[in-house]
């Protein structure tokens, strides 16, 4: 008798056939923004037009919906051979919320993969230009799914002026080297030299998101983020740099 | 299905006489339904198969902090929470406690996902 791989990977490989670029947004330090910055990214390409998913791959504690303003169990997946991420704002939009419902879901290391191998393998994704994919912070498990299996990603690294988030993400660099689209300073109340230097080793654009206070006030509401001063920078660096990638990928 | 197909070409067989499948209890997957989809699939992929043979593994849960050992049996859920494990068996984890201890740090021992847990020529 022999025993196969975990079927699941060769479906997840299916399910993202369709998808043009997979765009993480990385950082190995918490609270830096990543969250906001994919969901106002996501937000910024449909308005261009663009065909786009959403994955809170933050499998324990995901908060992309709270920014989209999705209540847990408002909306859901609807069951079609695998399940059909919800639409919002014109976003497709995938997350563990949907099934845990908001409630604390502790995982351990193993169940971490297990989740994200389970919840890629039955989302129906169908065709989209973009797949942006906000990551919870860390090196674990998350993040070693993205690099084992969606071998083909352009991301972009997020941190904040802090040295102790430049240290961390100049670290994550090392491992994610030659996928990398862009490095973003979030909140950006000064331009330190490390950062700099940062995307010249990398080769890539350095783009700078300012500190915006309106931001928090507009949590919940596409909308009104969009009008903020933030989602409109992201538009035009970030919703540009990825029209840029989508132009040399082929369809 | 496709793993299956794969599989048949990197060994050369090009036939195989049985395939046998775990169902994991905690993902609830109609077995009529499962069979014929899976029958379906082998013609799709032109995957010559003789029998399938489709095995229900039971769900149990151990306690990481007491110890103690549970079955999904034993349990009585809401259907809307059966419905959630049956798509991400991981969101078990958002709704179980250990009956003993209450703890939330606990195995899901067996009864997880669809396995193919082999192939005979």
């Amino acid at each position: 008798m022999s025993t196969l791989q975990d079927p699941r990977l060769v479906a997840v490989c299916e399910r993202l056939k369709e998808v043009r670029a997979v765009v993480p947004f990385l950082s190995s330090k918490g609270g830096v923004g990543k969250t906001l910055v994919s969901v106002a990214t996501a937000l910024a390409l449909v308005r261009r037009g663009l065909r786009v998913g959403l994955l809170d791959l933050d499998v324990t504690n995901p908060t992309v919906h709270l920014v989209l303003g999705v209540r847990p169990g408002s909306v859901a997946p609807k069951e079609e051979y695998g399940v059909v991420p919800p639409e919002v704002s014109g976003v497709r939009v995938m997350s563990t919320v949907f099934y845990t419902l908001g409630k604390p879901t502790p995982l351990r290391g193993d169940s971490i993969s297990s989740a994200i191998r389970e919840l890629l393998s039955i989302t129906k994704w169908g065709p989209l230009d973009v797949l942006v994919v906000d990551t919870p912070p860390g090196m674990s498990d998350e993040l070693l799914e993205l690099l084992t299996y969606i071998r083909r990603f352009s991301s972009f690294l997020v941190t904040t002026p802090s040295r102790l988030s430049l240290e961390s993400t100049t670290r994550l660099a090392e491992l994610v080297a030659g996928r990398v689209a862009g490095v973003v300073l979030n909140m950006a109340w000064e331009i330190p030299e490390e950062v700099a230097r940062l995307a010249d080793r990398l080769s890539v654009p350095l783009y700078t998101l300012p500190y915006d206070s309106s931001v928090e006030v507009a949590l919940g509401n596409p909308e009104k983020l969009a009008g903020t001063r933030f989602a409109k920078a992201v538009d035009t660096y970030l919703g540009e740099r990825v029209l840029r990638l989508l132009s040399t990928t082929p369809r | 299905m496709l793993s299956l197909s794969q599989y048949l070409r990197e060994v050369g067989w090009g036939r195989v006489s049985r395939v046998v499948v775990s169902l994991g209890e905690l993902q609830a997957v109609d077995r009529e339904v499962f069979e014929f989809a899976l029958k379906e699939l082998a013609n799709l992929y032109s995957v010559d198969i003789g029998r399938f043979e489709l095995v229900e593994e039971e769900a149990s849960f151990e306690c990481r902090s007491c110890g103690f050992r549970w079955r999904l049996k034993d349990l009585e859920l809401p259907d809307e929470v059966r419905e959630a494990i049956h798509f991400l068996p991981e969101a078990a984890y958002a709704y179980l406690r250990c009956p003993r201890c209450g703890s939330a740090d606990f195995i899901l021992a067996s009864g997880r996902g669809v396995k193919l847990e082999g192939v005979e020529p």
